[in-house]
């Protein structure tokens, strides 16, 4: 129906992801095929080096009979769809309140020098790109970073700088808290309920 | 029916009516910029906030909010004052305090709220939102830092126009209105958005920077540039028309117009015929009004009746043709208005009238489209059927080239043939016309202009008696016209034997001598060539290519006038402005000339001309109207070719002098075909 729109370079579901797309459709009515579009989007997102072009937009909109515009609608509103090319690496830092609070400022500074670029911008050779992102939802170890579907907890500028310059050492970094934390255990072990509650021990303020 | 009160006025509602709906029942006003009578409802602009009893103690969206039984609604408190002063202090953070340099100002919904439900200050000091202007094609200007995100241009664009190109971008603050991919929006009815638009975010492009509201002088009259008959108000500026708005008539055009209708207008201005010509030495020269009646009676003088033949074009109003009439007949000759070779006749106004209404459209439960292309043809009664089509309550199908209507469309094949087959029920849609209790065929004029329209017609005719398309209230054969004289000049009787092409040839064997053309400017005139050929009409088209005597007419917004639309309402238009130099309106030219010719034609004003015609022509008189024309029968059996139909209209954006004379027009035909696109500006480009 839109009369004029050029169609941009082209885009196609890889046979696997073409397989896959079958377990979505079966979700939803057939009359209510729409609801796939965000699925789809977020896998082809991943087939396209991680961001979402035109072409993409177009060929899931001629795959769920949608006018162009509504797939673009959606694609822009959710900000984990990338609209432009980004690099292999995708670092995204998270500089919601909580973040901020527990030092999210001295983490951007550390990824910003040490990849030599800023926000939303991808380094020359195609290889990092940084982002801001909102709540990453792990507020109980923040700051975070997220990174190839993992997250990287309680950092400071120090491990912030040594994560990276694992990542261009070629290594995947261990994910999890940089602080030698258990998971959003207490640092340095248990401050509370050390001891095993005697058995006779009475709860709720009995009588 | 829910009982509620509004500002204790008690008042009683259909169920499903909105509180800001019962309200507005109430006679309360409620403020809104989101909510629109004849668009989906979206919520989001938040400026129809009131009190509601019983209910959670917040403000609620009156528009958005069913009203229920024994509701308490508050629209006069002291904190429903505060929520409208709250909304627009929010509103106008991000809009641009330029209303003096905005085509907007002094008809702006969101300056006169601000007027009368604002605060008059603002505490915001922080930066402010910027946007680039998007394109949206030739006649929508953006400013899209006005805009206020209350989509009611891209609910028009989803739900009436059924060109879903306009869409919401972004998030929250950097939300963005823009068309896909800033293409154009390729709609026939775009125009509308600006209208829509309550802020000036979207203008006419055409319009830029023209005139403020305050200085037009408005005129309230009739649009000719389809045979829909679209109530319009022409507003102008001195000698100038400046622009064309839609007036609301439910049973015609609601509140839609089409670009055509909209933007053809500077058209006006342009190719004008200002005075009379006369050709001397086999060159068109300038003469005077006295010269150029002289040149005709001369040839007159000694020509047999017979031998005259008169054309008139698809703009005429009835009293021009009224009066060319009189004028022809009193010489003995006759008058044809099919000049695109329509083969139908004037004796049955039940076999050429859209019987079903305007407004039929809004019961029709099946439509059978017959070489037409409503989209085309009557952009407006097209989005009418897709209304109705969007109901899910109307199957429409199609026998004709397959066309993008802007609703889904059973494609039967695009052979007459077809018509046989479903007349013999041997075709699956006899079964749904069967069915329906409201079934609808609607003939185009590409269905009228063959060889085998007559027998066309009788098949449209009989599949309607058969698959009961005529009953005591329903009348579902409809012929869809595409000139605005059409109706009022098969009213006339101004049809001859043998239709156009029978003058043509008369022309080329020597039986006709003189051809008077009142603006028909849609055949090849080169045909004309052996003849002595008057032109009358306002622009210099094709119909003065092979003129021997011009004589200058007025256009539609120059002359009151008559006209009939396509279902044989009767709606009388207005003068706006007078026509350029010596140009006059065309029944006095008649009357001017008939004094010289020497039959004197028996009216001297409009009101006598119009006395006379109303009582020769008694369905004239019914204004505003939609006539119940007697069914008849009509048509002649016989076969029908198997040849695919044509839609009449190739160029939508050039379907009369007017339209071709507009710069705007061009643009239109240019944007359409993908051509023409100009990059975003920032803002600060006239």
């Amino acid at each position: 129906m839109s009369m004029n729109v050029k169609k941009a370079e082209k885009f196609e579901f890889t046979k696997e992801n073409l397989e896959w797309t079958k377990t979505q459709f079966a979700k939803y009515p057939e009359n209510r095929k729409e609801s796939c579009v965000m699925p789809f989007l977020h896998r082809a997102q991943e087939q396209n080096n991680g961001w979402v072009s035109v072409a993409v937009m177009e060929y899931i909109a001629d795959m769920l009979d949608m006018p162009y515009i509504r797939v673009h609608e959606v694609a822009t509103f959710y900000s984990m769809y990338n609209l432009k090319p980004v690099g292999k690496h995708v670092i995204e830092v998270c500089t919601t309140t909580p973040c901020w609070l527990r030092g999210s400022d001295d983490v951007v500074r550390a990824c910003k020098e040490e990849l030599g670029i800023g926000f939303g911008e991808t380094t020359e050779d195609g290889e990092y790109t940084l982002l801001e992102v909102e709540c990453a939802g792990a507020c109980v170890n923040a700051p975070v970073i997220a990174y190839k579907e993992e997250y990287y907890e309680d950092l400071n500028e120090d491990t912030t700088r040594a994560f990276i310059k694992e990542i261009k050492a070629g290594k995947i970094p261990k994910p999890g808290p940089q602080n030698g934390r258990f998971k959003s255990c207490p640092i340095g072990g248990p401050t509370t309920l050390k001891d095993m509650a005697p058995a006779d021990a009475e709860f709720g303020g009995g009588e | 029916m829910p009982t509620l009160t509004v500002d204790g006025i008690e008042v009683v509602v259909e169920p499903g009516t909105t509180v800001l709906q019962a309200c507005e029942q109430a006679g309360v006003e409620i403020p809104r910029f989101c909510y629109h009578e004849r668009l989906s409802i979206a919520g989001n602009c938040r400026m129809c906030l009131v009190e509601v009893t019983p209910g959670p103690p917040k403000p609620a969206a009156s528009c958005a909010l069913p009203a229920g039984d024994g509701m308490e609604v508050k629209t006069n408190t002291e904190k429903v004052k505060q929520y409208r002063e709250g909304v627009m202090e929010f509103l106008l953070i991000n809009h641009p305090l330029d209303c003096p340099v905005c085509d907007q100002g002094g008809e702006c919904d969101l300056q006169d709220q601000s007027m009368a439900y604002g605060e008059g200050a603002s505490r915001y000091t922080e930066k402010r939102r910027i946007v680039k202007e998007k394109y949206m094609g030739p006649l929508i200007r953006t400013i899209m830092t006005r805009c206020i995100h209350c989509t009611r241009c891209v609910r028009f664009a989803d739900e009436i126009a059924g060109v879903p190109s306009l869409g919401a971008i972004g998030r929250g603050e950097n939300m963005q209105i823009t068309t896909y991919n800033e293409q154009a929006f390729a709609s026939e009815m775009a125009g509308n958005v600006v209208d829509l638009c309550p802020v000036g975010a979207l203008t006419s492009k055409p319009y830029t920077f023209k005139a403020r509201p305050w200085e037009l002088k408005n005129t309230e009259t009739i649009d000719v540039h389809d045979a829909l008959g679209s109530n319009i108000r022409i507003d102008s500026r001195g000698k100038a028309v400046m622009r064309a708005l839609p007036r609301i008539h439910e049973e015609v055009n609601e509140e839609w117009i089409s670009d055509k209708t909209r933007h053809a207008v500077d058209g006006l201005a342009k190719n004008r015929l200002d005075r009379p010509y006369v050709k001397k030495d086999g060159k068109l020269q300038e003469a005077t009004w006295a010269e150029a009646f002289g040149a005709i009676a001369a040839i007159l003088k000694g020509i047999d009746g017979s031998q005259i033949a008169g054309i008139v074009g698809d703009l005429c109003d009835a009293e021009s043709m009224y009066a060319m009439k009189s004028f022809i007949s009193s010489l003995g000759g006759s008058v044809e208005c099919r000049q695109d070779g329509s083969k139908i006749g004037a004796k049955h106004r039940a076999g050429y009238l859209f019987n079903s209404g305007v407004a039929g459209i809004d019961e029709a439960d099946a439509i059978l489209l017959v070489g037409s292309n409503p989209r085309h043809e009557s952009p407006v009664l097209n989005a009418r059927i897709r209304q109705r089509w969007l109901t899910r309550k109307c199957k429409v199908a199609n026998i004709g080239p397959e066309a993008d209507l802007t609703y889904k469309i059973e494609q039967l094949g695009d052979s007459a043939k077809v018509l046989q087959d479903i007349l013999d029920g041997k075709n699956d849609f006899a079964d749904v016309l069967k069915n329906a209790e409201h079934p609808m065929i609607i003939l185009g004029q590409g269905a009228l202009n063959r060889n085998d329209s007559l027998a066309i017609l009788k098949l449209a005719h009989d599949i309607c008696e058969k698959y009961g398309g005529v009953t005591d209230d329903w009348n579902g054969f409809n012929v869809l016209h595409t000139a605005a004289s059409r109706v009022a000049a098969l009213d006339l009787g101004l049809v001859t034997d043998g239709g156009i092409n029978a003058i043509l040839d008369g022309v080329e064997s020597g039986g006709i001598k003189v051809v008077y053309n009142l603006s028909a400017d849609e055949f090849d005139t080169s045909k004309l060539e052996k003849a002595f050929v008057i032109y009358q009409g306002s622009h210099g088209d094709e119909g003065v290519k092979h003129a021997d005597v011009i004589l200058p007419g007025v256009a539609y917004t120059e002359k009151p006038g008559t006209y009939l639309n396509t279902e044989g309402r009767v709606q009388i238009a207005q003068r706006a402005i007078f026509g350029p130099g010596e140009a006059r309106e065309d029944w006095t030219i008649f009357r001017a000339l008939s004094e010289v010719t020497g039959s004197k034609l028996p009216f001297d004003d409009i009101a006598q001309l119009r006395a006379k015609m109303h009582a020769e022509y008694p369905s004239f008189a019914h204004v505003d109207e939609k006539p119940n024309a007697e069914w008849a029968d009509f048509g002649v059996s016989g076969k029908v070719s198997k040849d695919g139909f044509i839609h009449a209209i190739k160029d939508f954006w050039g379907t009369n002098p007017i339209a071709r004379s507009s710069e705007t027009m061009d643009e239109c035909r240019a944007a359409m075909n993908g051509e023409n696109r100009t990059e975003g500006a920032t803002g600060t480009d006239g």
